[in-house]
């Protein structure tokens, strides 16, 4: 075997954006530096592919962003939905950096979207990529190769090797061997692995459908454990949410979403409401509502809405069920009509007189149902019925290794190993303990991608 | 309306964009996508003919195969184009030659080159084979030439102008007198400066691979102005001609001398170039059928000005009768194909961008986060 091994300075397993840049950052410094993706070109970069944004602190306009997203706003939205699980040190520090991320990536031949026409509502908080996170990758694997990285796709590492806590090899799916002085470890969440997915879930998560990579199966992250790296974030915390059932096991991506739960009821298999469907904005209730579905039996629902709703939110990418009337809809989606009707009965009776507005918070409620609805509750009674089928879509998951501020891997006895570095998914939960804010998964990577390059370099080259 | 395969296969890829809207920064296509939302035949016609099939929104696509969505935007608006040619052809049953269009125009030059090499040579007799003091209207006399090329041209300036007015009624443009011409000019300024093979920041358009580029943009600008150039030399050169009784053969430094050369060196650097860039692009981009009628276009043009240019310099010398020949016949399938073939994109695309540019006030975006 070692007649087939091949030594640098730095390696990097996993090719999206943290793993990328990296080794961009590696190379930069002088580094020889490798990535091994596991996907085929064609599906190179995990999860990345499927990104829209990241989530920049500015204070004054900064590229494509407009007025200023400080500290304290940011840490309180990561407040907000993390509920106070984070490492303080290392979100904070993250904050800070995020500001640099745009320069940085533009400087590189990342392009992102001016605000369109109108006013792009999230043109503050977000950073749009032109055409999305395939063309960042795009634009970072040109660069990459210029730089002289080697480059290695179908490249699963499927072992590796530790010698007195010294990273020393992998060994990926073909057999062949890659040695280096330092090992970053990129390679996402295990989102893709069901099996694992039962540790924390139990056999529902079989229902699960996978919003993004099929290749993100978590065998590095595994194998790291296995070798006594510290764990950090349980099985079950991940970004889940609501998307079409009738999407893709796999890689369906955005498109699946579906952004009508607002305007209407949701149902159970059962034809019973479980949640306040008008909580808050849909941007910032979406990501509760795969885990709300989770719950459910069968783990699906059905979002329900009339025609007035027609219009108001982003078109879903599969046609809806149409029906003239409540029970015809529910026999076409498989609900008891009876039951069904007398849930939106109920609902309509409750519904509480007020001014509709989806625009703001509008407290057009219902009263007195066991399962109240606080915002947008309009009734559901002008035909044509629509329904669409949601099921729970994973996102990615938390759980990971734990990290210093310098992206070195902690190990589960108290030490740090030497000589491996992690970035992005694959210790996202250093910094996201629960719960989601748009744009800060890539932001996370892009910061301890950087960090972590810049570290494995230094330490390959002895500086 | 019209329900083909072609029109299904952009109605499906639609219906996954606007889904997903994370190309709406690339081209007007999206933002036109986003205003129109529904996709009957009509809009995706109108939204076909925004596509510059600049590639970039089919290499930044999550969904591009082998994913099981299989979406390639490029290629599904170059079919549609394809298609839709043929149903604005005037007259109608000419559309056609829009199928398997580069073997019927490449038929069409063999036959109308032989043509003028039978009539020019029979027309001249002896001279075919001389040189002449006054170049080559020793062979065909102006007035010969103004006749056949002036019956062609006013026959392909009507069928273009048919096949426009129906393309603009299917735009929904109205009544071109009461448009907001602030917005027109907003769209010819966007045809004519190529806005749509910017890429969205200025950074080129991803063909012939995925490295955005601006060659495309720049040969497709000689291309154009060649063209223009060599156009505005003929019509100076006739209203020199009728208006000023100053004949032909013009000097070098004669303004129509001047123009002709400029736009011919345009017109064979231009399409030289664009074929390049064509031969290289990745396949998947481009769309199976158009193939054919993109490549003659380009070597029509190319031809054109090359055998232009040839003449211009053998115009006085014994080869002046075959050289002329072959340029009448390669610029007579030009015209000929005209409302037949490629030459058609530039105004579909110009009425497109203009009912845009119209449409967009209306615009606002709605995105999603994740
Ligand atoms: C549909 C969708 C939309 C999203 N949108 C956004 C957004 O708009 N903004 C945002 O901030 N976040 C978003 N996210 C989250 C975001 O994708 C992740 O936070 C981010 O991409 C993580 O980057 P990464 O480099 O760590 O992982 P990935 O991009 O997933 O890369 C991991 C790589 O490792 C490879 N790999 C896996 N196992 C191995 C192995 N054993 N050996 C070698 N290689 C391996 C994979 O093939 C993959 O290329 C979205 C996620 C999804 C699914
Ligand atoms: S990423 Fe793909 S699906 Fe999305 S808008 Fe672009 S071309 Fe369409
Ligand atoms: S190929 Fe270019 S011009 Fe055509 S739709 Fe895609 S981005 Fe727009």
């Amino acid at each position: 075997m070692s007649t087939d091994q091949k030594e640098f300075d730095v390696l990097v397993a996993g090719g999206g954006q943290a793993g990328i840049i990296a080794a961009i950052v590696a190379a930069e410094k002088g580094a020889r530096t490798c990535v091994l993706e596991g996907a085929p070109r064609t599906h190179r970069g995990g999860n990345t592919r499927h990104t829209r944004n990241l989530r920049p602190m500015h204070v004054g306009p900064l590229s494509v962003l407009s007025g200023t997203y400080d500290e304290e706003e940011y840490w309180d939205d990561l407040m907000r939905v993390t509920k106070g699980k984070t490492n303080e040190h290392l979100a904070r520090m993250t904050l800070r950096k995020s500001t640099e991320a745009v320069g940085w990536l533009e400087e590189r031949g990342v392009q992102f979207q001016p605000p369109l026409g109108g006013t792009l509502h999230l043109g503050r908080t977000n950073a749009f990529f032109m055409g999305g996170g395939k063309q960042l990758l795009n634009a970072l694997y040109r660069h990459a190769e210029k730089l002289g990285i080697e480059i290695h796709y179908d490249a699963m590492v499927e072992d590796i090797e530790f010698e007195d806590g010294h990273f020393k090899n992998v060994t990926i799916s073909d057999g062949r061997i890659f040695a280096a002085k330092s090992f970053v470890a990129a390679a996402g969440g295990f989102e893709a692995n069901i099996e694992w997915l039962k540790e924390g879930w139990g056999e529902i998560a079989e229902n699960f459908l996978i919003r993004g990579t099929p290749y993100n199966k978590g065998g590095l992250l595994k194998l790291l454990l296995n070798n006594g790296a510290q764990k950090i974030g349980e099985p079950d915390q991940c970004h889940a949410v609501a998307i079409d059932g009738r999407a893709p096991k796999y890689d369906g991506g955005i498109c699946t979403r579906v952004d009508c739960v607002s305007l209407g009821v949701v149902v159970n298999k059962n034809a019973e409401r479980f949640y306040d469907e008008g909580e808050d904005f849909w941007p910032k209730r979406y990501a509760i509502w795969g885990r709300l579905v989770a719950g459910q039996p069968d783990q699906v629902a059905h979002v329900i809405i009339d025609d007035k709703a027609i219009g108001s939110f982003m078109p879903p990418v599969f046609p809806a069920e149409t029906a003239d009337t409540i029970p015809e809809l529910a026999r076409k989606i498989g609900l008891d009509p009876t039951v069904l009707e007398t849930t939106i009965n109920d609902y309509n009776a409750a519904v509480q007189p007020g001014e509709f507005d989806h625009t703001e918070l509008d407290g057009v409620h219902t009263d007195g149902l066991e399962v109240n609805k606080t915002n947008w509750a309009r009734t559901i009674d002008k035909a044509p019925f629509r329904a669409y089928c949601l099921r729970p879509g994973i996102t990615f998951t938390y759980l990971g290794v734990e990290v210093t501020d310098q992206a070195q891997m902690k190990m589960a006895d108290g030490r740090l190993a030497p000589n491996v570095f992690a970035a992005g998914e694959i210790m996202a939960g250093n910094v996201l303990g629960q719960g989601y804010l748009a744009g800060i998964g890539m932001t996370i990577g892009n910061i301890f991608g950087r960090i972590a390059g810049s570290e494995a370099a230094d330490h390959a080259l002895n500086r | 309306m019209r329900l083909t395969d072609k029109v299904e296969e952009a109605a499906r890829v639609l219906t996954i964009c606007n889904a997903c809207r994370y190309c709406e920064g690339h081209c007007a296509v999206f933002q036109a996508m986003e205003l129109r939302l529904e996709f009957n035949a009509d809009n995706l016609d109108y939204m076909a003919n925004l596509c510059h099939n600049c590639g970039a929104c089919y290499h930044n696509c999550q969904y591009a195969p082998p994913h099981e969505f299989n979406l390639n935007v490029p290629a599904a608006m170059a079919e549609l184009r394809q298609e839709n040619y043929g149903i604005f052809a005037w007259p109608g049953f000419m559309g056609k030659l829009f199928a398997n269009n580069g073997l019927w125009v490449s038929l069409l030059s063999i036959l109308v080159i032989a043509g003028f090499f039978l009539m020019t040579s029979m027309k001249a007799g002896e001279n075919f084979m001389l040189a002449h003091e006054n170049g080559f209207y020793g062979v065909l006399s102006h007035n010969d030439l103004a006749a056949i090329f002036g019956l062609v041209g006013g026959f392909v300036a009507l069928a273009l102008l048919m096949s426009v007015i129906k393309f603009w009624k299917t735009m929904q443009l109205g009544n071109p007198l009461a448009l907001d011409w602030g917005r027109v000019l907003q769209g010819v300024k966007d045809a004519l400066t190529l806005k749509y093979l910017d890429g969205g920041n200025g950074q080129g358009c991803s063909y012939p691979n995925e490295t955005p580029s601006m060659a495309r943009r720049w040969f497709h600008q000689l291309t154009f102005w060649g063209f223009m150039l060599c156009f505005a030399a003929t019509s100076v050169g006739t209203v020199m001609h009728y208006g000023f009784a100053m004949e032909a053969p013009y000097d070098f430094i004669t303004l129509p001398k001047i123009l002709g050369t400029l736009g011919g060196l345009g017109l064979l650097i231009g399409p030289a170039g664009l074929l390049g860039i064509k031969v290289g692009a990745t396949a998947d981009v481009k769309g199976k059928s158009n193939k054919g009628m993109d490549v003659t276009f380009l070597m029509l043009l190319f031809f054109t000005s090359l055998s232009g240019l040839v003449l211009m310099f053998v115009s006085k010398t014994v080869y002046v009768g075959p050289v002329l020949s072959l340029h009448l016949g390669i610029v007579m399938t030009l015209f000929l194909s005209m409302p037949y073939g490629k030459f058609v994109h530039g105004f579909y695309r110009l009425i497109a961008l203009i009912a845009f540019a119209v449409e967009k006030q209306r615009h606002k975006p709605v995105v999603g986060t994740e």
